[in-house]
């Protein structure tokens, strides 16, 4: 595991020199490229900003409202049928729609049971095995400027559902 | 439908608000928004400007295209829309790659990068092809070896092992990642056969 921790953290450093000391053998001219792209960096950023804005106050205003609790509570007796944890119910809500406030209960459920706890190794897998699919595709989208997200956003949800689920049944396997 | 879903998530949530006695929340909820999506950009701003200009000299210097060449046989096989020459293979290896590294911050500029590429060649600016529904599945679905953000998060917890969970979120990913891909062809056929008709 320790391996693949320093993998993590020296791939960008050596990806960097990788990156310079091969535009030097090829006679590249890095830093007029460099700030050529970076530009486009600028732009590109900045572009995003009213489709970010838009997403992002629509969640919190259903945040704010008390309605995304109001939903899980009533859909908490389905899936306690179908034996997922209560505490896990809102994190599967939300995981999808919001990456901040599932990285908050995810942070709230660890500090409840204790990071050795099911739900809380649950909850890990789940936050770690997935991404935030709204905010992926209005970021995506939004870059080249395309309102319609089409099937991309059914089949994103589609695969929330069935890799969280899968993530839960990994967890159950794998920690007993 | 992402129109419908927007107008609905707002004024659904307006008029619950009311009801619920949360008006005072909702309000201070919107602009606080406001200000996080400022925020988040400007963060934007200075990992794109840095990644795009390190980007850029790999595509100068024709390092990019070098490493494009040793996953093209697989990322052809993913994208069959694609020619094996398209700019946008690339970018696409490059967002992959640092995803699955966890390094989710250079990933997202890779991304773009990808995506402007893809919708130069797209005979419809207004609707995504399908190589772009594909890349999108790969990234909602997430395929990390490696979740950075979740790891630190275990270990100020004090987690006797906050990696434990590296191997089985990773054998989850893989299973999302495949599923997403399923449903990906499966939608894609499905549609085309409807056209047909």
């Amino acid at each position: 595991m320790d391996v693949i921790a320093s993998i993590s953290t020296l791939f960008l450093p050596l990806l960097v020199v990788l990156i310079l000391l091969y535009a030097l053998s090829k006679k590249t001219d890095a830093y007029g490229a460099f700030t050529e792209g970076g530009k486009e960096g600028i732009r590109l950023s900045i572009s995003l900003l009213p489709f970010l804005l838009g997403m992002l106050v629509a969640i919190n205003i259903l945040r704010a409202s008390g309605l995304l609790d109001a939903m899980n509570q009533a859909l908490s007796p389905v899936l306690a049928f179908l034996s997922i944890p209560p505490d896990l119910i809102s994190l599967l809500f939300i995981r999808p729609i919001s990456g901040s406030a599932s990285l908050g209960m995810l942070a709230d459920l660890t500090a409840t049971y204790g990071p050795e706890h099911f739900i809380s190794r649950a909850a890990s897998i789940i936050q770690g095995s997935t991404d935030t699919t709204l905010y992926v595709l209005t970021v995506y989208f939004g870059a080249v400027g395309i309102k319609k997200m089409g099937r991309a956003l059914t089949i994103g949800l589609l695969a929330d559902i069935a890799g969280m689920t899968i993530a839960i049944l990994i967890t159950i396997w794998y920690f007993s | 439908m992402v129109n419908l879903i927007w107008i609905a998530m707002i004024v659904v949530g307006i008029v619950y608000s009311m009801w619920n006695g949360t008006v005072s929340e909702v309000n201070t909820a919107m602009f606080d928004a406001s200000t996080q999506a400022v925020e988040l950009v400007i963060g934007f701003v200075a990992v794109f400007t840095f990644w795009l200009g390190m980007m850029e000299i790999a595509n100068q210097s024709g390092l990019l295209d070098k490493l494009t060449k040793l996953t093209r046989p697989l990322l052809v096989k993913i994208f069959p829309e694609l020619s094996p020459k398209d700019p946008a293979l690339g970018f696409i290896m490059s967002n992959i790659t640092a995803n699955f590294f966890g390094l989710g911050n250079a990933a997202t500029p890779f991304g773009l990068k990808a995506m402007s590429a893809l919708q130069a060649n797209n005979p419809n600016p207004h609707v995504p092809t399908r190589s772009m529904v594909t890349f999108l599945c790969l990234n909602t679905a997430a395929l990390t070896l490696f979740p950075t953000t979740v790891i630190s998060l275990r270990m100020t917890h004090g987690a006797i092992e906050p990696m434990d969970i590296v191997i089985p979120a990773f054998l989850a990913t893989c299973c999302s990642c495949l599923v997403a891909l399923t449903l990906d062809r499966i939608f894609y056929f499905f549609t085309i056969k409807k056209r047909r008709r």
